[in-house]
């Protein structure tokens, strides 16, 4: 079988190379391309899954993880990483796999429920103990004084939706004016002393290197974070109003189809909105979709807010990338100017 | 091979020794494969975005204000090194203390330890609630997330290319210079000034050099630590692989290419500078 | 043989004590505060919730996946950049031609990239839209995303190690010995095994433990060709960013601490070879 690659004995070596490395693998195999905070989760979430996989076909399933910025997982993929599933933060990173390389159709998004997102968050403020600069709500970010750390947009997912959380809570204050709008958010971004690639690394700075006085972030990552740190070290705001973040999940089909694991990825996927999916997705801080069988102990630590959706108010990802987040976006115009 | 080596063998000298086509081939070959063709796929995918496109992608200020801070930043590491390493190198070579031999060891230390290590060590310190950090902000001086995270990162890096450099020269360098100096009724400051630095001069700048080299490209120790504010305190490299998770591949190879030919030139320098600073050892 | 510090006391060219005490302690400072705390606190860091802490970060299966992959990396690619090196030295050292010192800089080149622009030329080769993508699909090799890409990317960034290390070495001693060899009769392969070999051992060594320091290392260019799949292409480095991002810090700077443990046996050996070749700190510090 190496005959035709004989004439390049260099990518042969690193074929044999990687031959070695998979020959291991006699049991089906799955990977799933993710963002940093659902490790916890899938690490949980793929045992359950083996489990049930392995009564209903025979056969087991190995799920290989890869974790990272969602930004960063999706160049991967889009330069040929072998992604059997992607589970990324926004639906953006999706839709630029789909568009820059077709391996999965544009409208992967309708192929599952609830969007595609099986879990969803939303943006809330972790402060330090006792709230020392009594940060209530959205408006009080812009105070002077009040440091707040958010990552960079333009490369980390859960900073879009913080960004975009500010802006859809200006717009509902403000009635709709867009200048305001802009006005304020430009004013949080006057606090910001850092700004970090991802949302891991704001919450490490945040939490490890105490800088600022509150963090945007995700629901799930400002639980997660109270826990690892101790509860009595962190507070949990949620404002009056917040978006709903929408993780979400899709089958690359190229890849599914090249390594014939279309079933099994598909059972996987499938297997996230069960009521064991939606269970093992609360019991890690994310929000179920599917609130029917998990148990209320589960869904306790989720207070009830007003949400909004990146559709009603932006108009989907492409509008809302396009506009506030591409080159010569809002984001580049209020923030560059700043120092 | 033979019909390389009996090509090649116009351009060469007979050597009695064997092996000139075998293994000038092999060094080619292998040179070939493994930098200059993934080097020429980074140049070849940049000349065909075209000119306009080139500087476009390259010279955005955000991209300029990152080669500004990488550039700048190697520069003022590689200058605090260049005199710190001199003071180093000179105690090495002239004094001895107890502990000499441990101090000569630990001057490697930034060759041997994974930038990444150095990273998240640096960031334990000097970050607010760190070893040196805790102090420096309660003097109000904030160090990690600002451009001076990324000259101190760089300082620890840089510091062995001027000491090994400085060190062999200032050994070899030859008491009775300094001798006749101090009998013409030199002060031993001014033979210092006058004497020894001259002749230590070109190791001092080509450690220099190298120093700045490798502060331009570095990468694993400085983004745990600079906090990668963009215009601020994002090195060049960062905004390399920020441009890849945007998905602006132009971005990327431009901002890439740039920083490659900065090496490269650098590289160059380094190379005259060497040479230079062979030829007046043996002048001295 | 007279040290220069013995040969400089021993004339009056002294600088006054004052002076020798300052910058003595300037240094010592200097290097405490720069490059032994960084090292210090890697160490204070791993241990801070106890040894069973830092062992339990050790035996974790990604951890032990990360040593095993980092070992078996530099496992292919210190011998190639060794053989290379030699093979390079020979050519370059031993004989006078044409775009020689076009050549040595070429071989210095990739101390002057970036590593994280030698990564990316690899995506550029043989990411999917690369110059080698679609054939490497049609074909089912991974490359980048796979070993094979850490692989190559630590070749590019240890590639002069070695090379850079015997190049003077053999210069400097010429070709007398061989050339007499020769005329002796000996064959090429038994001048190079009795009577080069022994002379650059020393170098071909130091050359070999910096390479292997580096390749060990390796976190920029690394990074960017991984993929970062649990267990399979996460080297120790990367498995460090990734711990430290989980809030993980003691297993995180307790797999740093392995590292920062071999850039210590890596100077110890530094030093021993030194000794043993009668070397006082000479050489190229690249």
């Amino acid at each position: 079988m190496f005959g035709r690659r004989r004439f390049l004995p260099i990518l042969a070596g690193c074929a044999l190379i990687f031959a070695a490395g998979s020959a291991r693998a006699a049991d089906k195999t799955l990977l799933n391309v993710s963002y940093d905070p659902t490790r916890e989760f899938y690490q949980e979430f793929n045992a359950a899954f083996a489990k049930v996989w392995k009564e209903k076909a025979g056969d087991g399933v190995i799920v290989r993880m890869s974790h990272g910025g969602s930004g960063k997982q999706a160049r991967a993929v889009i330069d040929g990483l072998q992604a059997d599933v992607v589970t990324l933060a926004l639906a953006y990173d999706i839709d630029e796999i789909a568009a820059k390389t077709g391996f999965l159709p544009a409208d992967w998004q309708k192929r599952l429920p609830e969007n595609s997102a099986p879990y969803t968050s939303t943006i809330v403020f972790l402060v330090r103990k006792g709230n020392p600069k009594a940060i209530r709500d959205w408006n009080d970010l812009t105070r002077d004084g009040v440091s707040v750390i958010t990552p960079n947009p333009k490369t980390s997912g859960g900073a879009r939706w913080n960004f975009l959380a500010a802006w859809g809570y200006a717009l509902k204050h403000w009635d709709g004016d867009e200048a305001k709008a802009e006005k304020y958010v430009t004013d949080i971004f006057h606090n910001v002393p850092i700004l970090e690639t991802g949302a891991r690394g704001a919450t490490t700075t945040f939490a490890q290197r105490g800088l600022g006085d509150v963090l945007i972030t995700w629901e799930n990552e400002a639980l997660l974070a109270k826990e690892e740190f101790g509860t009595d070290t962190f507070e949990i705001v949620v404002p009056s109003i917040s978006i709903r973040a929408e993780p979400t999940v899709a089958l690359v089909d190229t890849w599914v189809d090249k390594h014939g694991t279309r079933d099994v990825a598909e059972s996987y996927l499938q297997y996230l909105y069960s009521p064991e999916g939606q269970r093992l997705a609360a019991k890690h801080y994310f929000r179920p979709t599917r609130t029917d069988g998990v148990p209320a102990a589960e869904l306790a630590r989720f207070p009830k807010l007003e949400q909004f959706t990146i559709d009603d108010v932006f108009g989907g990802w492409q509008k809302a990338q396009a506009r506030f987040f591409s080159d010569g976006g809002v984001f580049d115009k209020i923030y560059t100017p700043v120092r | 091979m033979t019909a390389i080596a009996q090509r090649l063998s116009v351009w060469r000298r007979d050597s009695v020794l064997p092996g000139f086509g075998l293994t000038l081939g092999l060094t080619l070959t292998y040179l070939s494969l493994v930098i200059l063709l993934p080097l020429s796929a980074l140049i070849i995918t940049t000349s065909g975005m075209g000119w306009q496109a080139f500087l476009d992608a390259a010279f955005t200020p955000r991209a300029l204000a990152a080669y500004k801070l990488s550039f700048g930043a190697a520069f003022i590491a590689a200058g605090i090194n260049a005199v710190a390493g001199v003071i180093v190198a000179w105690v090495l070579v002239r004094y001895s203390f107890p502990g000499k031999r441990l101090v000569d060891a630990i001057v490697d230390l930034p060759f041997a330890l994974p930038t990444a290590v150095a990273g998240i060590a640096l960031a334990a310190i000097y970050a607010s609630n760190g070893w040196i950090g805790g102090p420096l902000s309660i003097l109000g001086i904030k160090v990690a997330f600002t451009p001076l995270a990324v000259v101190l990162a760089l300082l620890f890096e840089g510091l062995p290319f001027v000491v090994r450099t400085v060190e062999p020269v200032l050994q070899d360098l030859d008491p009775e210079l300094e001798e006749a100096s101090a009998s013409l009724g030199a002060g031993r400051l001014q033979t210092m000034v006058r004497v020894i630095l001259p002749s230590i001069l070109p190791a001092v700048v080509t450690g220099f050099a190298l120093a700045f080299a490798r502060g331009l490209g570095e990468y694993g120790s400085v983004i745990f630590i600079a906090g990668n504010l963009p215009m601020v305190s994002e090195i060049a490299p960062l905004l390399i692989i920020i441009k890849l998770e945007q998905y602006d591949y132009t971005g990327a190879t431009a901002i890439a290419t740039v920083v490659l030919l900065a090496g490269f030139i650098l590289l160059l320098v380094i190379n005259v500078l060497q040479r230079w600073s062979r030829r007046h050892e043996h002048r001295t | 043989m007279i040290t220069p510090a013995a040969r400089a006391s021993r004339i009056a060219i002294k600088e006054p004590p004052w002076l020798k005490v300052v910058l003595t302690l300037s240094a010592l400072l200097f290097l405490l505060l720069f490059v032994a705390m960084p090292l210090a606190a890697v160490f204070v860091e791993a241990f801070r919730r106890g040894v069973d802490m830092f062992f339990q970060a050790l035996v974790e299966p990604d951890a032990l996946a990360a040593i095993r992959l980092t070992t078996f990396v530099a496992a292919i690619a210190v011998p190639l950049n060794m053989l290379f090196g030699i093979v390079a030295s020979w050519a370059i050292a031993k004989f006078d031609f044409a775009g020689k010192s076009v050549l040595i800089t070429l071989i210095d080149l990739p101390f002057s990239v970036s590593p994280v622009v030698a990564g990316l030329v690899f995506v550029l080769l043989f990411g999917i839209h690369g110059w080698f993508g679609q054939w490497l699909v049609d074909n089912d090799i991974q490359i980048i995303f796979a070993v094979p890409g850490i692989v190559l990317a630590t070749i590019f960034v240890t590639f002069p190690f070695v090379a850079r290390e015997l190049i003077p070495l053999m210069e400097e001693q010429g070709r007398e010995e061989e050339e007499a060899a020769m005329s002796l009769g000996a064959g090429g392969l038994q001048t190079f095994f009795r009577v080069t070999l022994p002379n650059i051992k020393w170098g071909l060594l130091y050359g070999v433990l910096l390479c292997n320091a580096r390749a060990m290392g390796e976190f920029g260019a690394v990074s960017v060709v991984s993929g970062h799949i649990r267990g399979e292409t996460n080297t120790m480095p990367l498995h460090v960013e990734i711990l430290y991002n989980e809030y993980n810090f003691v297993a995180a700077f307790a797999v740093a601490s392995l590292l920062a443990g071999l850039a210590l046996i890596t100077l110890v050996l530094k030093k021993f070879i030194e000794w043993r070749s009668g070397d006082t700190g000479r050489g190229a510090p690249l």
